[in-house]
């Protein structure tokens, strides 16, 4: 991802005198972040347990690193001690988390939890999440780790907190901790049946506990809340309009700010003259840098005011468009490839010379943007007491304590200082990485000495977030004539190494990323990286090596996988499809790609039917089927499954942002086609629980077949290769 | 020019000074705190804004405000009734209808236009009916499921 949009240049930023002495500790991470002290603890959540724990020991080993200046230092994590978890008098149990929750539903799976290891009900768990003053410091919620990082980590939380219990239990009743039992919010003494509440070992206390360094958990075989299909916890709340994302909060006497946008990618600012804007009532103005913007008490005061700007551009010379898209990502793409993802084994090239049968191919993956329905919001305050400045910010992020450290930086306030806060939100898919929102909103308020809040347009969000990368895959290969797979030469230029490598047996065979440093156009995060478009132009591949040896789709596949899970999840795939489809009509056909990546594995199978005359494409059938070890819950599962396939609908089929000239053309819903419900084909998701194997995340990986399943579906129906994705954003073309 | 107009919200009728071309969106929101209504794009394409004025499905970023005076108009929040759900809302509930949820507002509106005008929608018709309703996460075969769960509880006598 490249680097913030904004960099403010003047110091009425920072309300500091225009010479900045050094102040190097402002640029690198705290050594120590201390939260809130164990006695201020309990006097915030009242008496009870509490377990407390290093940030260092839930470290998210994350599958991807954004680059930033500051703000994702996994190697170099504060070493404070803070709270996971608090048990009041009344037997409520409260869970901390730097999580966030985006609609992925993981505020349910965490009190699941939590309410299993502890053995409470899960009506008396609530989770606190992603509000950097309460939660421990967390890197973010991405790359499918919550699952497999948090989960165990609130059971080990929840497991001390339990024998905190016991222990007092015991202590009370004067027998060995080991005798005791927990269940139900209690603890009993099997021999005499007395029992105590975790409220009752609670009340008058303040007893703490650190982490221990080992204890084991509960297994998936023994979970008794956890592995249920628990309905989304406050989901009343989403029904009656009452929960309040980002753009619905407000605070007294808030302005509702507005930017000023480019005209362009990479245009500068010349001049701009504010004075009409200014002469409006309630107006405030910001110029600073190439950051102008406006806030005003109403939404339409705002929007009179940015009109009011009179700007001057200077813009780019080199402006892209989608006519030179792939020429320019392999002109700039690094010769050389990232070490970090390049695989090698036996030999290529003598393998390529001496194939009987070589299949060369070039797939392309075009741009494409995030579009969650709530837009990039933020809502900032400034606040001033005894120890000075504060700022608290309310955003819609997947990284709130990054966007802390980003905040901070830019305005050279301590990070104690700054307070980040996310409602549940309107969903990301990774776009909400960035703190775009939340500097613009804090940088208003600064000025207007006001609370402010910003809620980008629809526009600005296709325009100024960033995109999935567009990307060039070149393929190299050879097919042995006992239908093995000898040779495989694979380069992905621009969109990414996630999935890049091939889980089919190949002797000789060569990965490599060239990335391109920086990103044509603001690149980041999406929904399963680009494991989408290596699976993409991997399984599209394969099912034309498949074609030339004159073998099944599903039959060389299983030949030629070794990986067990894989060929679990192809297995039941196929068995529920149906595989091999028989056609019953003309135009009809049937798809399969399969693929793992982030610790899951899924396989999907696509029917659809094409008019060649009109060059109609229906997708008429999605079958998937998908494993991520010991399942939480499973129609939180389900949901999530089901809505990674419609949403890879979009980026197979049309979903594409059009460039001309440095300007996007179809920034908004009525000319980028996303999903609807005409596009929805049956579905059926097959999942399957692993209780041996721990959970997995499922947040992107189920995506990334749907695509090479549909392509791979149009060929047997029309024996058409299409080879770019979106495959038919204006149907199939004879 | 700010003009006094009145309207009726969830049968409340409010004196409000605006723009008469001010869209409704920005007045239920901004001004009588209806945040359950949301802007999702601004040009009646995604449905995340959609209220009933009479028993209409209309997008309200696309409403003026003076061509809301006449009818009564009703939001998500004017739906529950004494503490109880309408049936579409607790058809969405029971169904698991949503991920991030901020598209369930307008959907719940929209089935509730759909479910007055036909009360017994066959799934096709569910589907061409919401069309103009965005979901990015991908909820669709579950919205399905509730309106077709919110017309059997309608039709089982929970008339609303």
């Amino acid at each position: 991802m490249s680097s913030a949009p904004h960099r403010f240049d003047s110091h009425a930023a920072t309300g500091q005198p225009a010479i900045e002495p050094e102040r190097y500790e402002f640029f690198s991470p705290p050594a120590h972040h201390f939260h809130l002290a164990r006695r201020d603890f309990f006097k915030l959540l009242g008496a009870g347990v509490a377990v407390f724990a290093s940030a260092k020991s839930a470290a998210a080993s994350a599958q991807e690193t954004p680059a930033s200046s500051r703000g994702f230092h996994n190697e170099n994590l504060p070493n404070d001690i803070t709270a996971w978890l608090h048990v009041g008098e009344d037997g409520t149990v409260t869970a901390f988390t730097g999580k966030a929750e985006i609609g992925q539903n993981i505020r349910t799976e965490l009190a699941q939890t939590v309410a299993d290891e502890l053995r409470v009900p899960f009506t008396s768990v609530r989770m606190v999440m992603a509000d950097t003053a309460l939660t421990p410091f967390d890197a973010g919620t991405f790359g499918s780790r919550t699952t497999p990082t948090m989960t165990p980590q609130l059971r080990r939380v929840a497991n001390a907190a339990r024998d905190i219990f016991i222990n007092a239990a015991a202590k009370e009743w004067n027998v060995a901790p080991d005798t005791l039992q927990a269940a139900g919010a209690k603890i009993t003494n099997p021999a005499t049946g007395r029992s105590l509440t975790y409220a009752e070992l609670a009340r008058g206390k303040a007893l703490a506990q650190n982490l221990p360094a080992e204890d084991p958990v509960t297994p998936p075989n023994e979970w008794t809340i956890a592995g249920k299909s628990i309905p989304k916890v406050d989901a009343r709340a989403f029904v009656t309009g009452a929960h309040q994302f980002t753009p619905d909060m407000t605070r007294p006497g808030m302005l509702q700010g507005k930017v000023l946008r480019p005209p362009s990618f990479g245009a500068t600012l010349i001049s701009c003259d504010d004075s009409a804007a200014k002469a409006l009532p309630g107006v405030v103005t910001v110029r600073d840098g190439d950051f102008v913007a406006v806030a005003a008490p109403t939404e339409h005061q705002a929007q009179q005011a940015l009109a009011a700007l009179r700007a001057q551009w200077k813009e780019s010379p080199a402006q892209i468009s989608n006519a030179n898209l792939f020429p320019q990502v392999k002109q700039k793409a690094s010769e050389k490839s990232d070490d970090r993802h390049r695989g090698e084994q036996g030999s290529v090239e003598s393998a390529l010379a001496a194939a009987q049968r070589r299949l060369d191919a070039t797939y392309t993956v075009a741009f494409i943007a995030h579009a969650p329905l709530e837009p990039r919001a933020a809502l900032a305050e400034w606040t001033r007491d005894a120890n000075g400045e504060k700022l608290t910010v309310w955003t819609g992020t997947q990284r709130p304590f990054a966007v802390r450290d980003e905040l901070a930086a830019t305005f050279r306030v301590p990070d104690s200082s700054v307070r980040v806060i996310v409602p549940d939100t309107g969903s990301a898919y990774g776009g909400k990485h960035t703190s775009d929102a939340a500097l613009e909103a804090a940088r208003l308020a600064r000025a207007a000495n006001h609370p402010v809040r910003v809620v980008w347009t629809r526009e600005e969000e296709f325009t100024w977030a960033y995109f999935r990368p567009a990307g060039v895959i070149e393929i190299k290969s050879a097919i042995s004539p006992d239908g093995t797979l000898a040779a495989w030469e694979f380069h992905n230029y621009h969109s990414g190494a996630s999935g890049i490598e091939t889980p089919y047996v190949i002797p000789n065979q060569r990965t490599e990323f060239h990335p391109v440093n920086p990103p044509i156009l603001r690149s980041g995060s999406y929904r399963g990286l680009a494991a989408t478009a290596n699976h993409f132009a991997r399984e599209s591949h394969i099912d034309d090596l498949v074609h030339t040896a004159g073998l099944d789709p599903f039959e060389f596949r299983m030949k030629n996988l070794k990986e067990q899970r894989l060929r679990s999840v192809l297995e039941a795939a196929a068995k529920s499809f149906g595989w091999p489809g028989k056609k019953a009509q003309a135009g009809q056909g049937f798809g399969l790609a399969v693929g793992n990546e982030k610790g899951s594995y899924v396989a999907t199978c696509a029917e659809v039917t094409v008019d060649r005359a009109s060059g109609s494409v229906k997708i008429v059938r999605l079958v998937e089927a998908f494993e991520c070890g010991a399942i939480v819950n499973p129609d939180g599962l389900r949901n999530q499954v089901v809505g990674a396939m419609i949403q890879g609908l979009g980026g197979a089929l049309f979903e594409s942002i059009e460039f001309e000239n440095g300007r996007i053309t179809n920034a908004r819903f009525s000319r980028y086609r996303v999903p609807r419900f005409s596009d929805v084909p049956e579905i059926e998701a097959v999942l399957l629980d692993r209780k041996d194997i721990p959970s997995a995340g499922a947040g992107e990986t189920p995506i990334m077949a749907v695509a090479p399943a549909i392509g791979n579906a149009i060929f047997n129906a029309a024996n058409v290769r299409l080879r770019s994705l979106p495959l038919i954003p204006r149907g199939l073309k004879a | 020019m700010a003009t006094s107009l009145e309207i009726s919200v969830n049968g409340k009728r409010h004196a409000v000074l605006y723009p008469p071309d001010t869209p409704l969106l920005v007045v239920l929101r901004d001004e009588l705190g209806l945040t359950g209504t949301k802007y999702g794009c601004g040009e009646g394409q995604c449905g995340a804004c959609t209220v009933l004025i009479g028993n209409m499905p209309r997008r309200s970023c696309q409403v003026p405000l003076s061509a809301a005076v006449s009818q009564p108009i009703t939001t998500v929040e004017g739906l529950e009734q004494n503490g109880n759900l309408h049936p579409v809302q607790q058809a969405f509930l029971d169904a698991g209808a949503f991920q991030c949820a901020y598209c369930t507002s307008g959907m719940i509106m929209s089935s509730v236009a759909l479910l007055r005008q036909t009360p017994n929608p066959s799934p096709a018709e569910i589907a061409k009916s919401l069309q103009g309703n965005i979901c990015r996460c991908g909820t669709h075969p579950r919205v399905i499921e509730a309106v077709t769960r919110a017309a059997t509880a309608i039709g089982q006598g929970r008339t609303r």
